[in-house]
């Protein structure tokens, strides 16, 4: 029942949220620190997961394509469709996850244990909307972007990891690319990363702003809060492609 | 005036206060002594709100405070200032920043208006030429001294510190006291102060409320500490032999 209680009290924690800022300037002051925090924060790691990520799928595919029926333009196709239905969204927000939701967890719960939480609190100020929602809302509007730009090098890696290699053509891949594209699917990813970055920022300072003790508890709650949210992805890909894609 | 009304509080079953009533006057250095898990700390996190009381009532100036939602409670929060242990300063603000914060939050005033009043607070606490140190630059009194210019900045009519002079060397320690002291007379604030510091209690104790085990067991002021029989109380207060010696003499 331990679940229950969690979900009860991370439900109340969401909803707590949703409130009229004490001041706005000082929100959006947040706001922007944020994108700029989660946004430039993290693309190098993006830009380097990405980049090899989409040269791997390359390689594999052709590796894997046996059959000389197949126009090696197919690897393009996989290649495209992998990165932008799956890889992009799902694989950089488990990324984002681990550095984030990390970071998150980690800096509430060491506001949390000492005592910085309770003297926003005394000042009257509703300390989980004023630490945690710039974030939630920073996190929904710069992952999509995030997510976009990991869209493009995935592709481009694969590009350079195969014309490289010399084992696909450029002009193949880049037809592959073309071929029968749904530009619904960047609709789905996107769909997929915002609610991603709901769960993450969310889930994260929930661990973060329920922590008791000192540093070994923060240190708990900042793995917790990457557990949490990888799962959560994992199982929010699975009920979103479920619903949104059959 | 702050005004405890029989309050209880308990916690999975066990019982941290027990009917602990007392008044804490305006203008005056008001001290809660008592051991650790004496239920000081509790005390006082009702007293500002951080925890709810389970029974009784909690009354500023006559209004009650206990029990009411965080809407309600605002214009009270207004008047709070609270000095934590540790400081709980914000680590991503520098000193500035730090004791301009409520005044970001709460009040219209001006940027210059704000630097003036960070300034004078600072002064206030003798320091000087630190608005650009992060709270990790500081040592532990400077932190207590920040703290203490944040709490007061916006003018509060109630000042509460849990053990502000705790892992402070002596000296260090008396001047913080006195420091608040001054500050509670000047301004005539409602001062509460958790200590287990005797020193504390007998250089700047106006009144003190001894609590033991989660109850009022004792109440009054220096002078009268001093010639307490209550067992307990002498137990806590002449805990070393120097102590004993002292008030065998």
């Amino acid at each position: 029942m331990n679940w229950l209680f969690h979900l009860g009290r991370y439900w109340i924690f969401t909803k707590e949220l949703i409130i009229k800022p004490e001041k706005f300037s000082i929100y959006w002051k947040q706001l922007i620190r944020e994108l700029d925090n989660f946004g430039f924060g993290s693309m190098g790691i993006v830009a380097l997961t990405s980049v090899f990520m989409g040269a791997v799928i390359t390689i594999q595919t052709v590796y894997n394509l046996v059959n000389p029926l197949v126009p090696l333009a197919a690897v393009g196709i996989v290649a495209r469709d992998s990165i932008i239905l799956e890889f992009s969204p799902t694989m950089m927000s488990l990324v984002l996850a681990g550095k984030i939701g990390s970071s998150i967890a980690s800096e509430i719960g060491t506001m949390k244990v000492t005592e910085q939480i309770d003297a926003l609190e005394i000042m009257g100020i509703n300390s989980s909307a004023y630490l945690v929602l710039p974030k939630v809302v920073a996190a929904m509007l710069i992952f999509p972007f995030v997510v976009i730009i990991s869209m493009f090098l995935g592709i481009f890696g694969g590009w350079i990891a195969g014309t490289l290699a010399g084992v696909i053509s450029s002009a193949d891949y880049i037809k592959g690319l073309q071929d029968s594209f749904v530009p619904f699917n960047i609709v789905f990813a996107l769909i997929k990363t915002t609610t991603f970055a709901f769960l993450i920022t969310t889930v994260s300072a929930y661990h973060g702003y329920h922590t008791e003790g000192g540093a070994l508890e923060v240190g708990r709650s900042s793995t917790n809060a990457v557990v949490y949210s990888s799962i959560l992805i994992l199982i929010f890909d699975y009920i979103l492609t479920q619903l949104i894609l059959t | 005036m702050i005004e405890l009304k029989e309050i209880y509080k308990t916690f999975n079953g066990k019982s941290i206060l027990q009917n602990v009533s007392s008044i804490f006057e305006t203008g005056h250095m008001n001290l809660v002594i008592g051991g650790s898990g004496s239920g000081k700390t509790v005390m006082m996190k009702c007293m500002v709100g951080l925890l709810e009381v389970d029974k009784g009532e909690i009354l500023y100036d006559e209004n009650v405070f206990s029990g009411l939602n965080r809407k309600e409670r605002k214009p009270f929060r207004e008047d709070i200032g609270m000095v934590f242990q540790g400081g709980a300063l914000f680590d991503s603000l520098n000193v500035e920043k730090n004791v301009m914060f409520p005044l970001n939050m709460f009040t219209s005033m001006s940027m210059e208006e704000k630097i003036d009043r960070v300034n004078f607070c600072l002064k206030r606490v003798n320091l000087v030429n630190v608005n650009n140190l992060t709270p990790s630059e500081l040592s532990g009194g400077m932190k207590k001294r920040v703290a203490i210019a944040r709490a007061i900045a916006p003018n509060p009519k109630y000042l509460f510190c849990d053990e502000p002079n705790s892992g402070l060397d002596p000296q260090t320690s008396i001047v913080i006291d006195n420091l608040i002291k001054e500050i509670t007379e000047e301004f005539n604030i409602t001062t509460i102060v958790n200590t287990h510091d005797m020193n504390t209690v007998l250089e700047v104790g106006d009144k003190i409320l001894y609590l033991y085990h989660g109850e009022k067991w004792w109440e009054g002021n220096v002078d009268d500490i001093l010639r307490t029989d209550n067992k307990e109380l002498n137990d806590f207060i002449f805990a070393s032999r120097l102590a004993k010696n002292i008030k065998k003499v």
